[in-house]
């Protein structure tokens, strides 16, 4: 009793854990329930021995800490409505002045003295680019989590996942300059060259001029979540018991197959846990976007020509010109990018949810 | 459907340590051997250089020679994972695949060898849980996750998964040692039924188990801490029980050492 619980041991398993805590508590208890004064003062003889039962303390660092904690936790449901009332607040006569449809207009002027504005170009291009960067990023990404975790050497792996972390910490506004000054060349000769030969695909047609597309926004997107989605994955893949992997093998599993069989089942809440936090930095990108894309209002598929446009590179770009009705209007379009992040994580909740039972039984 | 195994001068590493060295034991097929000894002393190792499990962790390598019916498991031109699949495996602990139901444990290692068939698949997950002991048990809930069964159950479970691909060998990495007196005897009982089909190797701390299920007991023993881990004495079961030939066995069956 009273030693110290090995967490990092379990950190894997966590099921253990409860136990010790358990144990430890019980341990804690014990020691005062049989001290025989209400001093916890270690080095005495008195801390096993008979006497009176203590009583419970009224006030101590106990009740101290579940109220720090209590207010804390409310602390959250506080600032989350504040921001909610406040977006309302503001949104909704911006919306009510909008004198085309809010849903479904292509267009953004606010400001006029008859403001009409629509949300549709804006959510369309921010799924898209999204979209297009996950489709991207996630193959990528769970390949150099799984070459990290289980086929480099170990100093190969320490460095390469330092480098990784490094481009996690590039900030964004130069990823947006760098998509602008030096990437923006290669996408545009290679939008070109697809142009020329896929222009039957409608998503690669057009007349140009190219370069400044939802492609380049999408890619650069790419770039900037791989690092997030790498580094998680990589984690929950090396999480994975071994005692699994020994079982994958000992059954006679190739490397891949071992992969296939329990790593990467085993990582699956892990990795959409990953992949939402890539899509929630690609939905809410704002600078690199609002650098790197056409910035037109109209929804449309074709990737390679000058345009697209996102909510948030929206808000960037225009705020600074923004009157009263067209801030409304831009918190309105915020409005709209929340809810699209909501439903996402809700997504992935209920797609880890349904697992449960499964996954539960794995800690 | 058993193979007879021969080791000879199997010396296993783990980097520049030394784990076993100069091992040679005949295994005849359809016989239970027991590798006993105190810890530390290379049974695992050794068992685990069988089916080359051992070379699994970075830096261990395995010198001397196995043969499985006169083919040498280490030669050069040996799939691996063909070794594994002949030579299957149990856990000390119960390992069956978190994400998994029952019914996916059992036939995971089929379905690694490009079984689709789901007639196939049922037929021998029904045969192997049978063979398991454990079909009576987990028959009304095949979909349920394997993780979710009692220790004792977990372990029947992971030796259906290993008798399902019906591999030549069974080595045991004490199998017994997380559970309960009750699913020790279901397993020890498993062992008796398995040896009629399999040649059955078993690592085991427990002498009483060793004395038991086993027909060859085969005794390891270090020196000293630090030094490789040699056999001491193979013998019948009974012999060395009863009578070893050796002074240091029969001071670690008697208790006196170990």
């Amino acid at each position: 009793m009273g030693e110290t619980p090995h967490r990092s041991a379990d950190a894997g398993t966590g099921g253990t854990r409860v136990t010790e805590s358990h144990e430890r508590s019980a341990g804690a208890s014990a020691r005062l329930v049989e001290a025989p004064v209400s001093t916890r003062t270690p080095g005495g003889t008195g801390l096993g021995g008979g006497g009176a039962l203590p009583r419970a303390r009224a006030f101590g660092a106990e009740r101290g800490f579940r109220g720090l904690t209590l207010a804390a936790g409310t602390v959250v449901l506080v600032i989350i409505a504040a921001i909610a009332v406040f977006l309302v607040a503001k949104a909704v006569p911006a919306i009510r002045a909008d004198t085309e449809n809010f849903w479904t207009f292509e267009g953004w002027f606010p400001n006029d003295s008859e403001p009409k504005f629509g949300i549709g170009a804006l959510a369309f291009g921010t799924v898209l680019t999204a979209a297009l960067a996950l489709l991207v990023a996630v193959p990528v990404a769970l390949g150099i989590a799984l070459y990290l975790s289980h086929y480099a050497p170990r100093r190969v792996g320490t460095t390469l996942g330092f480098l990784i972390d490094l481009l996690a910490a590039v900030p964004s506004v130069v990823f947006g300059l760098w998509g602008r000054e030096i990437f923006l060349r290669p996408v545009q000769d290679f939008s070109v060259w697809l142009n020329k030969y896929f222009s039957w695909i409608p998503i690669f047609g057009g007349e140009g001029p190219f370069g400044k597309s939802i492609l380049l926004g999408s890619l650069v997107l790419a770039i900037m979540v791989l690092p997030i989605i790498t580094s998680l994955s990589r984690e929950v893949f090396l999480q994975t018991p071994t005692a699994n992997e020994e079982a994958a093998l000992a059954l006679g599993a190739t490397r891949w197959e071992m992969l296939r069989t329990a790593v990467l089942p085993y990582g699956r809440p892990g990795i959409i846990a990953a992949v939402m936090l890539g899509l929630g930095r690609a939905l809410g990108e704002t600078i690199a976007l609002a650098m790197t894309l056409g910035i037109t209002f109209n929804i449309s598929f074709n990737l390679i020509q000058n345009g697209g446009n996102s909510i948030a590179a929206n808000i960037a770009n225009t705020f600074g010109e923004a009157n009263e009705t067209g801030r409304g209007a831009l918190i309105a379009s915020g409005l709209v990018l929340f809810a699209i992040t909501l439903i996402v994580n809700i997504t992935a909740r209920v797609i880890i949810y349904r697992r449960r039972e499964f996954t539960e039984s794995a800690a | 459907m058993a193979k007879r195994i021969e080791a000879s001068n199997v010396t296993a590493y783990y980097g520049a340590f030394k784990a076993i060295e100069n091992i040679n034991i005949t295994v005849e097929p359809k016989t239970v051997t027991a590798l006993i000894g105190p810890s530390g002393c290379g049974k695992s190792t050794f068992l685990r250089s069988i089916n080359r499990m051992h070379e699994v962790l970075p830096g261990a390598r395995v010198e001397g020679s196995l043969t499985i019916d006169d083919q040498d498991i280490y030669d050069r031109d040996v799939d691996v994972t063909a070794v594994r699949r002949m030579i299957g495996m149990v856990f000390q602990r119960p390992n069956p695949f978190p994400t998994m139901s029952i019914y996916e444990n059992v036939v995971a290692g089929l379905r690694l060898n490009g079984v689709r068939k789901k007639s196939i698949l049922d037929e021998a997950a029904e045969n192997s849980l049978r063979s398991a002991n454990l079909w009576d048990e987990v028959k009304d809930r095949l979909g349920k996750p394997g993780a979710g069964l009692s220790g004792g159950q977990q372990q029947r479970l992971c030796i259906a998964r290993t008798i399902a691909v019906e591999p030549q060998v069974v080595l045991m990495d004490e199998p017994c040692s997380a559970l309960d007196p009750i699913s020790t005897l279901a397993i020890e009982d498993l062992m008796f039924q398995l040896k009629d089909k399999f040649t059955i190797i078993i690592v085991t701390h427990n002498m009483q188990q060793a004395a038991r299920v086993s027909d060859r007991t085969a005794f390891f023993s270090i020196e000293k801490t630090g030094d490789p881990g040699r056999l001491i004495e193979y013998d019948n079961t009974q012999k060395i029980f009863s009578n070893p030939s050796q002074k240091k066995t029969e001071d670690y069956i008697t208790g006196r050492f170990g």
